[in-house]
């Protein structure tokens, strides 16, 4: 019989304060084969470790069960401990009586009888476990970066900078995402483009990045190292090697009331166009919805006009296969749609805007040439109102119940600005809290208060009517216990912030896991905040969760970092505990097969000996170790019995129920 | 189509015109509704007490009824059709509430919120449908500029509701261009009128009825429509100026074209 | 330090009201929206808070809870689904359930009719301000 060591952790009192630790100890000790029990305060400290070693050398264990966090946590740990004294690493098994037992009862008593359950099944299983080898698969290196936003750019340069080749995808026309449409950046106020721009230019020349603009991932199949993903560049009709980015054909098209996505409506394009002067690539694009030549076959000006030559009507969607050994999201956040919030009559009246749309009309390259007007009537407001919280911190169901956290500062830069260039403005600023923890936020925050003579009220706008080219705002004022009305010329909302709505369909397609807002989740919220659950895909800017432009650069770096770790590497060590088709008891059904997330598995014909010595020919399942995660879909699809899973087989699993009800 | 048709206690007497109209355009759309039959006022305010069961048992006994007939439940007025709506959803959601209230009522069949409420409007957006609608005008009311009023009844609280978006509502816009008309949209068209408090504080209601017309106006109304006996009697007599205020039905009753008959019986 | 008697009538008050104070993140937009705001001498943030606080008995003395419109604006508005309409109706509720309390008199009613005035006026009025 197997000689067993068992091992109780304390974690300090995280177990030991709802688990009698010695009495867990003492009662596995009798557990058929455990020849060693004991408990410690820290079974993972250097000298936890140390016992482990020691015990398994002095009573020559051949299995070990340790009683401590869950194994997400210390799993990797343990293995290596028991591997340092020659055992094999799949040898040891964790009863998870931490998350599992500790902290979740109150009772020490039941606590207690728990965790000596949940050890005598951990117990039951390492009878059967079995010494197991972990094979290695290649890795591509090469890296894909989904969304060209500020945060995939600079985590393209960094990985690119390593000297490993990086892919973008971006859906829209140009790289360049939120960050193109802002006019200054907080707190230092220098000019969004001035310090965009140039990175953007960096990227398109940087030999180690290809730009796929006008692009979206279509499928994603494979696993870490080895992710092989399909991208469909929509066609564009225009040939991207050919326009020199002229612009011409963007006088010229006839068809100009297109609303402009870039300048968030707020004023008009062409069909053809380029989004905006420092586009990368600089290219045009046709709007396929509003071409006439595309709709209707009637018109043709843009090739006419366009020297290059770069004009295609008939080009069509373009899909490229590329393999990757490393995956980075980026995919960045929109404001939220204000359908819900008209109270602020945001869909009555043009002059009540979003904070995006107020960049739009502060900044030169705007709608307005940077002169701050109404888009109503084109005049110059006075009185304006800054209404903070929009859709953040709320638990109705069209808002969004965390802080989007850039608004406080955005909000103060805008109304700073504001009373800079018109002085003779006056600036009100609702606010439920002033949220300004970074490196000189609140400073800045004060300023627009002490120097710039921003008045901030603690309160919130409950109604915004427009009345006879007013908007008539209603607000509490709840330091004075007033409600205020003032006359206001313009309403700015600072709307909450979401992920971008691809955000959800590529999670899926990358098995990477989200929270209930679609933000993607990290591997460790403290310890692995880059790194997505899923091996190879890796997390950066907002995607994550509310960013401003200096914390997503940190976090796109340290992405990179990541990336690049992994791909300097030429092997990755597999995960041992795959699936294996027992060939005498398969059945050829393909249930497994059409189960596999992965495409592990595949079919053979084989010959086998039938009765009389004849010669069988059966379909059997085979897996490839290399592909497969260990997942375990197909050893509950397989209606035989044949496909078990390494180290979670079927006897093992029964064992510890057993255990479990004994 | 049939439907069972709860009135309610002022559509009897100084609303009349409200249900008379209500009647008429639902024969011309082919809809029959079916008063049904001993119908207790439902009270004219939901009471938000949780511990209030009696006061909701008016209400059950109406649901209980219509169930009992197998017919969706429809109410005109927007009070009406407030209190007995949120009253089917407690008797949904609150089930100490519906276990006390059966226990009080006795009914052959306990009710469980089975009946299906609908307001006029929801019938002729959902049921009937505004294009279907649309095409049954004889009379468009052409370039008239009319605005909704909606008040606070019909639309809140929206999780109980569930009548239509609380802060930017269409249903009465997109009825009014079904009739023909232009929307002019406000942004009053969902605040309060002040109704509840007329006999409390008139004065308030004053202000808050002038508020409404006022804003209206601002935005080019030439009348407003509403659905509510009480929001009609407080836009018409408490807010300052001579805003015509009319029942939604009347309009729809002459852009069917059967308006004239029915004020010729009066 | 509020007496036993008092916090008794605050969590009597949230009992029927079914509203957690706790929830709110004193934003005011309740306050911001009420479109009675100057006919209250306690406003509906104000409510929410004196509830948590247990400060029962200055409300049930309130004009405000005659003066609340029940337009459910607050409610619908609140962020935080705080529901302040109902705190303020299971006040004025507290206050007219003890005997002798109503607010409306049926001898007052004939001085108040004029001829238009819709039935429901008078019945709305005696549900809210009546037991």
């Amino acid at each position: 019989m197997l000689k067993i060591g068992v091992f109780v952790c304390w974690c300090g009192t995280n177990i030991a304060a709802t688990v009698d630790v010695e009495a867990v100890a003492e009662a596995l000790s009798h557990e058929p084969g455990v020849v060693f029990s004991t408990n410690y305060q820290y079974m993972c400290s250097q000298a936890g470790q140390d016992m482990i070693v020691e015990a398994i050398h002095k009573y020559d264990l051949g299995g070990v069960v340790i009683c401590s966090c869950s194994p997400r946590m210390h799993e990797a740990t343990f293995r290596k401990t028991v591997q340092r004294a020659g055992l094999n690493p799949y040898m040891l098994e964790i009863a998870n009586i931490r998350e599992q037992c500790s902290w979740i009862h109150k009772d020490k008593a039941e606590g207690t009888e728990k965790a000596i359950i949940l050890g005598k099944a951990a117990i039951a299983k390492v009878h059967l476990n079995a010494p197991l080898h972990a094979g290695t698969s290649p890795v591509t290196k090469r890296a894909l970066v989904i969304g060209g936003g500020i945060a995939g750019i600079q985590t393209a340069l960094d990985i690119a900078d390593a000297g490993f080749p990086v892919d973008i995808v971006e859906k829209k026309p140009t790289i360049g995402g939120k960050m193109t449409q802002i006019d200054k950046t907080f707190p230092t106020l220098d000019c969004a483009a001035c310090i965009l721009t140039p990175k953007m230019v960096e990227a398109a020349q940087n030999e180690n990045i290809r730009i796929f603009s006008y692009s979206e991932v279509e499928a994603v199949k494979g696993f870490v190292g080895s992710f092989h993903v399909t991208i469909r560049r929509k066609a564009r009709y225009v040939k991207e090697d050919v326009c020199t980015g002229c612009g011409l054909c963007t006088e010229k098209c006839p068809q100009k009331k297109i609303p402009n996505e870039f300048n968030l409506g707020l004023d008009n394009r062409r069909a053809i166009y380029i989004p905006f002067a420092q586009a990368v690539p600089k290219v045009a694009t046709i709007d396929a919805e509003h071409c006439m030549m595309l709709k209707s076959g009637k018109c043709g000006v843009c090739a006419k006009v366009c020297t290059a030559g770069a004009i295609d009507y008939k080009q069509k969607d373009q899909l490229i296969e590329e393999e990757y050994g490393a995956i980075v999201v980026a995919t960045g956040f929109n404001p939220i749609k204000l359908d819900h919030y008209d109270e602020f009559a945001y869909s009555q009246s043009p002059d009540v805007v979003t904070s995006l749309e107020f960049e739009r009309l502060m900044n030169a390259a705007g709608p307005t040439g940077g002169t701050l007007l109404r888009p109503s009537d084109g005049t110059h407001p006075h009185t304006l109102v800054f209404v903070q919280c929009v859709g953040s911190r709320e638990t109705r169901d069209c808002g969004k119940p965390y802080c989007s956290k850039i608004c406080c500062m955005y909000t103060a830069k805008h109304a700073m600005l504001c009373r800079e260039k018109y002085p003779d403005t006056e600036v009100y600023v609702f606010y439920i809290d002033v949220r300004t923890p970074g490196k000189n936020f609140d400073e800045f925050y004060r300023r627009a208060v002490e120097e710039y003579g921003v008045h901030y009220i603690k309160g919130m706008v409950g109604k915004v009517v427009p009345e006879n080219g007013k908007l008539k705002v209603q607000a509490s004022d709840l330091l004075t216990n007033e409600q205020l009305h003032i006359d206001a010329d313009m309403v700015v909302l600072a709307a909450a912030i979401e992920p971008d709505e691809s955000a959800r369909p590529l999670a899926t397609m990358l098995t990477a896991s989200m929270d209930t807002n679609d933000f993607f989740t990290e591997a460790h919220p403290k310890l692995r905040p880059v790194e997505s659950p899923t091996a190879g895909i890796f997390l950066s800017g907002t995607c994550q969760g509310p960013k401003d432009i200096p914390e997503t650069v940190a976090q796109a770096g340290a992405a990179a970092s990541k990336v690049i770790g992994l791909l300097v590497k030429d092997q990755l060590t597999c995960n041992p505990c795959v699936a294996e088709a027992d060939e005498l008891m398969c059945n050829g059904c393909s249930s497994c097969e059409k189960v596999c997330p992965y495409g592990a598995i595949t079919y053979v014909d084989k010959e086998f000996r039938g009765p009389n010595r004849t010669t069988l020919l059966r379909r059997i399942a085979q897996v490839n170790p290399a592909v497969c995660q260990g997942c375990g879909a197909c050893t509950v699809a397989c209606p035989s019995g044949a496909m078990d899973l390494k180290g979670f087989s079927t006897s093992q699993i029964m064992a510890e129920v057993d255990a479990i009800c004994k | 189509m049939v439907f069972s048709y709860f009135p309610g206690c002022t559509l009897k007497t100084k609303a009349k015109e409200l249900d008379r109209y209500t009647r008429a355009s639902a024969e011309a759309l082919g809809i029959t509704l079916e008063e049904l039959p001993e119908w207790q006022c439902c009270g004219a305010v939901y009471p938000q007490p949780k511990d209030e069961i009696a006061t909701k048992l008016s209400s059950i006994r109406s649901l209980a009824s219509a169930r009992d007939l197998g017919h969706d439940l429809v109410t005109v007025c927007s009070a009406c059709h407030h209190v007995i709506k949120r009253v089917n959803h407690d008797v949904q959601t609150d089930t100490d509430m519906a276990f006390k209230a059966n226990n009080y009522l006795k009914l052959d069949t306990p009710y469980h919120g089975e009946t299906r409420v609908l307001h006029y409007l929801e019938l002729l957006r959902d049921v009937v449908g505004f294009d279907k609608l649309a095409e049954k005008v004889v009379n468009p009311l052409k370039g008239r500029k009319i605005g909704a009023y909606y008040g606070c009844l019909l639309l809140r609280p929206s999780r109980e509701m569930q009548f239509d978006n609380p802060e930017k509502p269409t249903i009465l816009e997109d009825f009014i261009r079904a009739i023909g008309a232009e929307p002019v949209i406000y942004a009053n068209r969902n605040e309060c009128c002040g109704g509840y408090v007329t006999l409390e504080n008139r004065e308030l209601a004053v202000r808050k009825a002038s508020a409404v017309t006022a804003s209206a106006r601002a935005n080019g109304a030439e009348c407003l429509i509403t659905a509510c006996p009480l929001c009609m009697y407080n836009l018409r007599h408490n807010a300052e100026g001579d805003m015509p205020i009319h029942y939604f039905t009347e309009l729809l009753a002459e852009a069917l074209g059967v308006k004239e008959k029915e004020a010729a019986q009066v | 330090m509020i007496a036993n008697q008092e916090r008794q009538l605050a969590a009597e008050i949230r009992r029927i009201s079914g509203v957690n104070p706790k929830l709110c993140m004193k934003c005011g937009k309740c306050t911001a929206t009420c479109p009675a705001f100057d006919e209250m001498d306690y406003h509906p943030h104000q409510f929410v808070d004196m509830v948590d606080k247990g400060q029962i008995e200055k409300l049930m003395q309130s004009r405000g809870i005659w003066t609340c419109l029940s337009c459910f604006a607050c409610l619908e508005r609140c962020p935080r689904m705080v529901e302040p309409a109902r705190l303020i109706e299971a006040v004025r509720v507290a206050v007219i359930r003890q005997q002798g309390q109503n607010h409306l008199k049926p001898q007052d009613i004939p001085g108040l009719l004029d001829d238009e005035l819709p039935q429901q006026a008078i019945t709305s009025a005696f549900r809210k301000y009546a037991k």
